[in-house]
């Protein structure tokens, strides 16, 4: 196939924040999950725990707690106000102030009644109603902030965690019926209040507290009495959850789990006995839910984890694997392919840099002289406090765009001798935020798929940016459209909304053209091939479909493939691929990557059956000329560059990837709780 | 050690009409360290190669004219110089077959010798005294030759040396029955002039010779009286004024007093090896009567003989020592034997003792005893205080003490017990220790010879002294050990178990049967060092104690305490493992073990002698050392710091060689059947640990050859190939 330049680039300093909570919908299968910056994310646990939808965080917005009521997700934090969130916009729809100081906590039961705890002692119970949340009645206020609470199933107790003890309320007369001192730390100081991170109140009224003095403990919630301590650590135990078991994080980064079973064989009577110990973080675990089949954990460490219960799995399955998710299913890089200008997406700023140069030649394997150096053209801050959700960068490098849930900005870029960079003023009105913003490849139109599932496309030029048409499918339903891609020859736009629906519009009439057949997986990337004007989408559960715009339906290749089925490896990788795109040179050649490794698709060659070795690099390298041909097929699998954020293909065949070693991450989180190691 | 190898006859000697004169009238080197030069005392210089035994060249002067000094090499020019006749100088290279052809320079004056040294010209001194280069010489033969010495004064012995690319000659005298040595130097021209101390008995030194270590020139004289003496030569001393009545006095240090057996010494000579060993001929072995037809060498920092050969035949009382070699002329033979002075390890420990006295040439050294070095304990018994060479020197009672000793050694032929008890104590407790060395041989010789006459004469306290005067070794007095055996003085076994560096395997081998043989109740009521017994009682206790030290768990403690006892457990439920609690032999029995344990032997040689052992003793014998292993294994081998205990290294040897003399008898036996398996469960631990030592050095290796991934950077531009 070839040799290619790579520009291995690693000055993308990325850097996730912790996750601080996390909550599962049993009905739809989502997760939601908020991180400190005060971003919420949405993965779908059905289509391979895809990252469905980001809202972006905002300054002094932090979350302490997020609870779903049916599909609606409501959170609350330190800031003292309930927010519910708009998931198809992707942006909060209003917040409610529940005037109790900050909010640790919040949840809700079957009913559909929210209860917060707030920082002044007051438990206040709030009543979702259809267009909003409305404020019912306080239970009794107590001395000393609220820090958990759960609800008995039944809905008429509630338990809280409060600093050292435990308080069980009846909903019904709103007094505290229960008082369960919480002893403080044995070994530590005696005068640090024992703060009960979690409690779990369990329909036969057993209440699992833990707390900062490293207990785990059972409680009997009839008499308010103390069945058994575990002590599992030295440090705070800070997350519990519950389902069948429970199960408790703690501050080294351990998951511990509880099960309530006989501790004996012969013996009948069951108890909650410690079962298992996970260890799959380094830092804290700050938020914990169990799914059923696994648990998903998260913490200081950024990366979410799903750990399967292999007793919950017959037979080997992407679901009984283990799964640690570190990077966004999205892209936050742009590439000019034309002014070799990589543009950085950060929540709070954007990077404008150049890529080096080398005029050497080498062999494979040969890292290159470099003529010039990579160099940060710009560095650009967003205004308002909003975090930047998406940014684009036109392939000549001439403009740039970027979007926050308040406002879209678009900057004319002067990059060849003095950079400079001016504000496009008078933006349309109708341009207020976008989830996704593309620029056509001549630069001359930007489309932001925006609000009520539309795309607005926007023509630029020299003097002036104008309205040109708001693309819409036929059907009402308002869904939140995630990628966009646009032909090279301008004439085609695909959009994938969150319905797993792709639709592809003609630009020079501005119409709909057709809509790809449905398929039951989110499109993680899609690429529109600059010649044949065949649409590629990978899909979450990594199935390839290639459909012919021009014809409305899948190309021979793609039947092909399907009819033959993708090989197993290829079926099972852990990542979803998250950008596509082509070789202008070679037609037959489709570019993309994922997580751990990129892959260039070369139609012109035999598919892989589940019999041929699927990542044959090392052997084909080994061959000789003559051999190789009988050995080559399609995917070309390349794994030299890990942990990758983005990889294009620039107008001179040359690649760029941009690596952002989950090492590096690691060693710009703070110190974990120090722990004794052998020889150490 | 020094070993003395097998020799060779390079050649057969002529006679000559007086029967006791060498044929030989020097040896000198070639440029080939391979190759000797020798000069016979008529008319013939022979070039051999020594390896060869062969000869590969002959050069003799025509009948009527002789040689009057040994032929040289002259290393610079490649040629060969001789005297003739004693003013006729002739010069030769190898290829001239004929002497006479030869050429010839007569001088003016008597030549004593040409010298020649490897670096530099061959120097000419003359029977007066003169000393000149022999290219000066020879550019005017008969320029006239001052006189240096007076009429009477005749010289000796000559040598020279070049020490930093200077000459320097030197040369005894007699002059009055006085000796002066000589220190000449050239270019320029210094003359020092020492008198050599007077010897007791007047007589003149019996050989001087010089060497040169570390850039100094050590001269090694001896005398009729077995004493052998050094000194170093200033070389860049002050120039003394000849003229001065009184030559100053070398200094000397005595290096050794041999044992001279019956009358004086005649021929003899010594030369020095290196710094720490002499070679002696024509003086009488210690042990081997009174012929005094050995080769022997003698170690001078322990004063311990090191390795002795007789010599067929009359020895002239000549040796030459080059690289390597010694030559001896005897009997009617020049044999070559080859020596090995291996450095003992308490002289590198001690750093070449000579080093350390570089700044001052005649710097006192410190010879500690054995026993402080190799022990670090104190010595006991009579203290022998560190002393150095110079107090020897200073020390002006030897003849009186020569006397009392000689009175003692009467006294030991026919005195009773009590009295030579006494006597010998008295003698020996008069602290004039450095000067009983050979004495303290000398008596316990006559007290043993004694005492295997008469059976009812047995002196323990006296021998013990002797001993612990720590100047008696085995091979000094070789019968007092199994005297002390045979007497069942096991104090006295312990003793020269521990002092004597020189036991032979099968003396050792002897002790070890007495005492696994030897009743518990016999032993225990002996009194022996107390050191080695309460290091045993130690051990013992550790047992009792439960091994409840540095808080160890007695979980943790079993776990420890050997891995050969799981298995066992696994797989029988009840083997009869050698209880750890239980030493297989008595207390003092075991001390003695240990003291066995502790002498050094070699393998080989032990290992035939081993097989005297029956099987009964081997068990016992077995039990006691795994005994002795499981407890050091247990107690992580917290060894009493200043106690003499054996090591594990030499426990284990001997579980070996004990294993290889009798592992046909021990597999025989039905009562070692559970001793060897549980020894077989030792080295299975053994060879597991250390095949995971094994695999952790691998593995170590492993990462030490793995490269440091390479630093990306932040940016790089790289080239990859796909297909």
């Amino acid at each position: 196939m070839g040799e290619f330049k790579v520009h291995r680039v690693r000055f993308f300093e990325y850097m996730p924040t912790a996750i601080r909570a996390m909550s599962f919908n049993a009905h739809t299968e989502r997760l939601a999950l908020a991180r400190v910056d005060g971003s919420v994310e949405v993965f779908n646990f059905a289509d391979r725990y895809f990252q469905e939808k980001v809202i972006p965080g905002k300054d002094a917005h932090s979350i302490e707690a997020l609870c779903w009521v049916g599909g609606r997700l409501f959170s609350a934090g330190l800031h003292g106000e309930i927010t519910e969130y708009d998931l198809e916009n992707l942006r909060p729809k209003y917040s409610l102030e529940a005037y109790g100081g900050p909010i640790w906590t919040i949840i809700s039961n079957p009913q559909g009644t929210h209860v917060i705890g707030c920082e002044d002692g007051t438990v206040k119970l709030f009543e979702v109603l259809a267009e909003g949340v409305q404020f019912e009645r306080n239970l009794d206020r107590q001395k000393g902030r609220i820090i958990s609470l759960s609800w008995h199933p039944s809905g008429t107790r509630i338990a809280a965690g409060m600093m050292d003890m435990i308080r069980v309320f009846d909903v019904l007369t709103g007094h505290a019926i229960q008082r369960l001192l919480v002893d403080r730390s044995v070994g530590g100081c005696k005068s640090r209040e024992t703060v009960v991170w979690t409690v779990v109140f369990l329909s036969d009224h057993t209440i699992f507290s833990s707390d900062s003095a490293g207990k785990v403990q059972v409680w009997d919630g009839h008499t308010g009495t103390l069945v058994k301590t575990h002590q599992l650590t030295k440090w705070d135990v800070l997350a519990l959850s519950d389902e069948s078991s429970v199960v408790a994080g703690t501050s080294e980064g351990t998951v511990v789990q509880f099960q309530f079973i006989a501790p004996n064989l012969q013996q009948q009577e069951k108890e909650w006995v410690r079962t298992r110990t996970f260890k799959n973080h380094t830092h804290d675990v700050r938020a914990l839910v169990e799914i059923g089949t696994a648990i998903v954990s998260g913490g200081m460490d950024t990366q979410l984890v799903v750990r399967p219960l292999l007793e919950k799995f017959e037979e080997k399955c992407f679901a009984s694997g283990l799964r640690r998710i570190h990077f966004p299913h999205r892209n936050l890089v742009s590439c000019a392919q034309k002014a070799r200008l990589l543009l950085l997406q950060f929540p709070g700023q954007l990077e404008l840099w150049r890529l080096g140069e080398s005029d050497g030649h080498g062999k494979p394997g040969d890292i290159l002289p470099l003529k010039t150096k990579p160099e940060k053209l710009l560095y650009l801050k967003r205004k308002g406090k909003d975090h930047i959700c998406c940014s684009a960068l036109s392939s000549c490098g001439g403009w740039l765009a970027y979007s926050t849930v308040s406002s879209v900005r678009l900057y004319r870029l002067q990059t060849d001798n003095n950079i400079s960079i001016t504000k496009v003023p008078k933006l349309p009105k109708v341009l207020r935020s976008a989830h996704q913003l593309c620029f056509s490849s001549e630069s001359s139109y930007l489309f932001a798929a925006s609000s009520q599932s539309s795309v607005l496309v926007i023509s630029l030029n020299q003097s002036e940016c104008k309205y040109v048409h708001t693309l819409k499918p036929k059907s009402g339903m308002w869904i939140l459209i995630y990628r966009l891609c646009v032909a090279v020859d301008g004439k085609w736009l695909a959009t994938a909304n969150s319905d797993c629906e792709v639709h592809v519009y003609n630009l020079q009439k501005l119409e709909l053209h057709c809509m790809v057949p449905m398929y039951s997986s989110c499109p993680s990337a899609m690429g529109i091939h600059p010649t044949t004007n065949n649409l590629t989408m990978v899909h979450a559960d990594q199935q390839i479909f290639e459909f012919s715009i021009a014809e409305k339906q899948y190309t021979v290749w793609s039947r092909k493939l399907q009819m033959q089925g993708l090989h197993n490896l290829w079926l099972n990788r852990d990542t979803p691929v998250t950008h596509v795109t082509f070789n202008p040179k070679n037609p037959d050649q489709i570019l993309l990557h994922d997580m751990y490794m990129f892959c260039i698709i070369d139609q012109s060659l035999p598919l892989p059956d589940q019999k041929t070795q699927f990542y044959n690099q090392m052997t084909l390298r080994s061959l000789s000329e003559q051999e190789r041909p009988s050995h080559l097929h399609a995917f070309k699998v390349c794994k030299s560059f890990q942990d990758l954020m983005c990889m294009r293909l620039l107008d001179d065949q040359s690649l760029v990837v941009v690596e952002r070693p989950l090492m590096a991450i690691n060693s710009q989180l703070p110190a974990p709780v120090r722990q004794k190691k052998f020889a150490t | 050690m020094a070993t003395l190898y097998e020799g060779f006859t390079l050649c057969g000697l002529l006679q000559t009409q007086n029967v006791s004169d060498s044929a030989i009238q020097g040896i000198e080197l070639d440029g080939d360290s391979d190759h000797v030069v020798v000069t016979d005392t008529t008319r013939s210089v022979t070039l051999y190669k020594v390896s060869d035994q062969k000869p590969l060249g002959n050069w003799t002067v025509k009948q009527g004219q002789s040689l009057t000094c040994p032929a040289v090499y002259n290393n610079q020019t490649k040629e060969y110089v001789v005297v003739s006749d004693k003013r006729v100088i002739r010069v030769w290279r190898n290829e001239d077959l004929n002497l006479d052809k030869a050429f010839k320079a007569t001088v003016s004056a008597d030549v004593w010798r040409v010298h020649s040294a490897l670096e530099g010209e061959p120097v000419v001194l003359f029977n007066r005294g003169a000393v000149r280069l022999l290219d000066a010489l020879l550019s005017a033969p008969q320029q006239t030759i001052e006189n240096v010495l007076s009429e009477e004064e005749i010289i000796r012995w000559s040598t020279n040396f070049v020490v930093e690319k200077q000459h320097f000659v030197l040369f005894t005298t007699e002059q009055k029955k006085m000796h002066f040595l000589y220190v000449q130097r050239l270019n320029p021209n210094t003359l020092h002039k020492y008198r050599l101390e007077r010897e007791d008995s007047g007589a003149p030194p019996l050989s001087v010779s010089a060497s040169l270590w570390d850039k100094r020139i050590n001269l090694l004289y001896m005398y009729p009286n077995g004493c052998v003496y050094q000194s170093a030569v200033a070389v860049w001393g002050q120039a003394a004024a000849l003229e001065d009545e009184e030559a100053p006095a070398l200094p000397r240090t005595l290096l050794l007093r041999l044992p001279v057996g019956e009358g004086e010494l005649g021929a003899a000579s010594a030369v020095a090896l290196d710094e720490a060993h002499v070679a002696v001929v024509g003086v009488p072995h210690p042990s081997a009567g009174t012929g005094k037809d050995f080769l022997c060498v003698w170690n001078t920092n322990f004063q311990t003989l090191q390795a002795g050969k007789e010599m067929a035949g009359r020895i002239y009382g000549q040796v030459w020592c080059y690289s390597g070699k010694l030559l001896v002329p005897h009997g009617k033979a020049l044999s070559v034997i080859p020596y090995d002075c291996q450095k003992s390890s308490l002289a590198s420990a001690l750093g070449k003792l000579w080093k350390c006295g570089k700044e001052e040439p005649r710097s006192s050294v410190a010879v500690p005893s054995w026993n402080s070095l190799l022990y670090e304990e104190q010595p006991q018994g009579p203290a022998r205080a560190v002393e150095t060479r110079r107090s020897k020197l200073s020390r002006k009672s030897q003849s009186v003490l020569a006397l009392t000793v000689d009175q003692v050694l009467e006294l030991i032929k026919t005195g009773p017990v009590e009295e030579v008890q006494r006597e010998v104590e008295a003698l020996v407790s008069r602290g004039d220790a450095q000067d009983l060395q050979t004495s303290v041989g000398q008596l316990a010789c006559q007290l043993v010879g004694r005492s295997q006459a008469e059976s009812a004469f047995y002196t323990p306290g006296a021998l013990a002294q002797l001993v612990h005067t720590q100047y008696l070794c085995h091979s000094v007095c070789p019968d007092l050990l199994l005297l002390a055996l045979e007497h069942k003085d096991y104090f006295l076994c312990q003793l020269c178990l521990q002092l004597f560096p020189d036991i032979p395997e099968v003396v050792t081998c002897a002790c070890l049967r007495a005492f696994i043989s030897v009743l518990d109740g016999d032993v225990e009521m002996v009194s022996l060092e107390p050191d080695s017994v309460s290091f045993m009682e130690g051990l013992v206790a550790a047992g009792a104690r439960g091994g409840q030290q540095n808080g160890f768990s007695p979980a943790l403690y079993d776990e420890d305490s050997c891995d050969a006892h799981h298995q066992p457990r696994l797989h029988q439920d009840k083997t009869p493992a050698v209880q750890l609690e239980a030493c297989p032999v008595g207390l003092h029995k075991a001390v003695l073990l240990n003291e066995v344990l502790q002498t050094p032997y070699s393998d080989s040689l032990l290992l035939p002698h081993l097989k005297d052992l029956n099987s009964q003793q081997v068990i016992l014998f077995l039990q006691y050392l795994q005994f002795l292993y499981l407890k050091y294994s247990q107690d992580a081998y917290t060894q009493m710091p200043g106690l003499r205990s054996p090591t594990m290294t030499q426990i284990i040897d001997w579980v070996c060689l004990v294993l290889d003399a009798h592992f046909m008898v021990l597999v025989m036996a039905p009562d070692a059947k559970g001793l060897l398996k549980n020894l077989h469960f030792f080295v299975k631990s053994q060879v597991r640990l250390f095949s995971e030592l094994g695999k952790i050095e691998d593995s170590f290796k492993e990462l030490h050859r793995m490269k440091p991934s390479k630093d990306i950077g932040q940016y790089s531009i790289e080239v990859i190939e796909l297909f």
